[in-house]
Order: structure tokens, then C-alpha cells, then sequence
């Protein structure tokens, strides 16, 4: 996952990247474990600048399902943040440039909210429950976008 | 490009509340 280019840049360019290794700092390991409910590796956390997780990743991923839960996850903490145009460019970004993978459907789905959240505009919703019309109409997702119709 | 990595987590989450940056925690068990 992190040997990919896009994958290195992406965190580089948003996080402080941070690691606690399970073996090589074990006193760390349990300590943080224990704080972030880390029960398994990898677990990759997001944290808001208060330390408060607003997404996690528990398990590898191949790199393009990786890079669009990075962007999914970097959404979410713009979205709690009440920064809903930068959310709807992340989750937005993950349809446009990685429709394929399985955070796709999931980032439809936010992006109609957070465009509904920013614009108060609720046609924002019916559009994302039709968009839900012409694909990933099996997925969880669609099935919650269902009843903006 | 490769990702500079800090295992000082204590200082990690001070700096990021006084620079107001996100932290992408990685709990791992893959080679340092």
C-alpha cells in the first residue's frame, strides 16, 4: 500500500504520518491499542487535530481500494468539521477517479449528503438517490439513498 | 516518494493539535 506513489503523496500532502509498531514498540502498541481500540494490524486511524477518529481502515487493501478509503476518510473528517464543499471534493473524487472500488459507492453516498449539508438544498439528495439508479444500485449505500427518491 | 513516519506519538498529537493537522495513525506489524 505505501510504496504506491499516489498513496505516499496523498498522506505526505494531509496527515502527520504516525506509526506504532506491534513488536518494536510493544509498551506503545498497548498503550495507543488500548486508547484507539487497535485490536488488529493494520489498523490505519484518522485523527482529527483534537486526536478525536473520525475514520478507520482495519486490514490491507490494494492500492487503488487503499488510496480511495484515504480520500473517503479525509472527506469524513472534513466533513465533521462542518467543511461540507471540501468533504463533497474528496468523497467526490473517489466516484470520478476510482469507480471501481468498493469505497466508491460509500463515497457517492456523502457526496449527495455533503452536498445536501452545504447547499441546504434537498434536490441534492433526489439527485444522488437517481445517480444510485444508474450504478452501484446493489450496494449498501443505494439502498440508504432509496428513500430520498 | 517515501512517508517520513514519527513513532513519537505523544509529540505527534501535541503537534497536531497546535498546527491543526490530521494524523493517520498506523498500528502495524510489517518490517521497520
Amino acid at each position: 500500500m505505501y510504496p504506491d506513489e499516489r498513496v505516499a503523496r496523498l498522506i505526505t500532502e494531509n496527515f502527520i504520518p504516525a506509526r506504532v509498531h506491534v513488536k518494536d514498540q510493544a509498551a506503545d502498541f498497548q498503550r495507543f491499542g488500548e486508547r484507539y481500540d487497535a485490536q488488529w494490524t493494520p489498523t490505519i486511524i484518522f485523527l482529527d487535530p483534537d486526536g478525536v477518529e473520525r475514520h478507520r481502515i482495519e486490514g490491507f487493501l490494494p492500492n487503488d481500494d487503499f488510496l480511495a478509503q484515504l480520500m473517503v476518510g479525509l472527506g469524513q473528517l472534513a466533513f465533521r468539521r462542518g467543511d461540507f464543499t471540501t468533504a463533497e471534493r474528496w468523497f467526490q473524487r473517489v466516484v470520478d477517479t476510482l469507480p471501481k472500488t468498493d469505497a466508491a459507492p460509500e463515497a457517492q453516498y456523502w457526496a449527495g449528503v455533503s452536498r445536501y449539508k452545504g447547499s441546504g438544498d434537498p434536490a441534492a439528495l433526489g439527485a444522488t438517490a437517481k445517480a444510485f439508479s444508474d450504478r452501484y444500485q446493489d450496494s449498501t449505500w443505494a439502498k440508504k439513498a432509496s428513500i430520498w427518491k | 516518494m517515501n512517508i517520513d513516519w514519527r513513532h513519537d506519538i505523544d509529540r505527534v498529537l501535541t503537534d497536531a493539535k497546535a498546527r491543526n493537522k490530521y494524523v493517520l495513525l498506523d498500528f502495524s506489524a510489517a518490517p521497520m
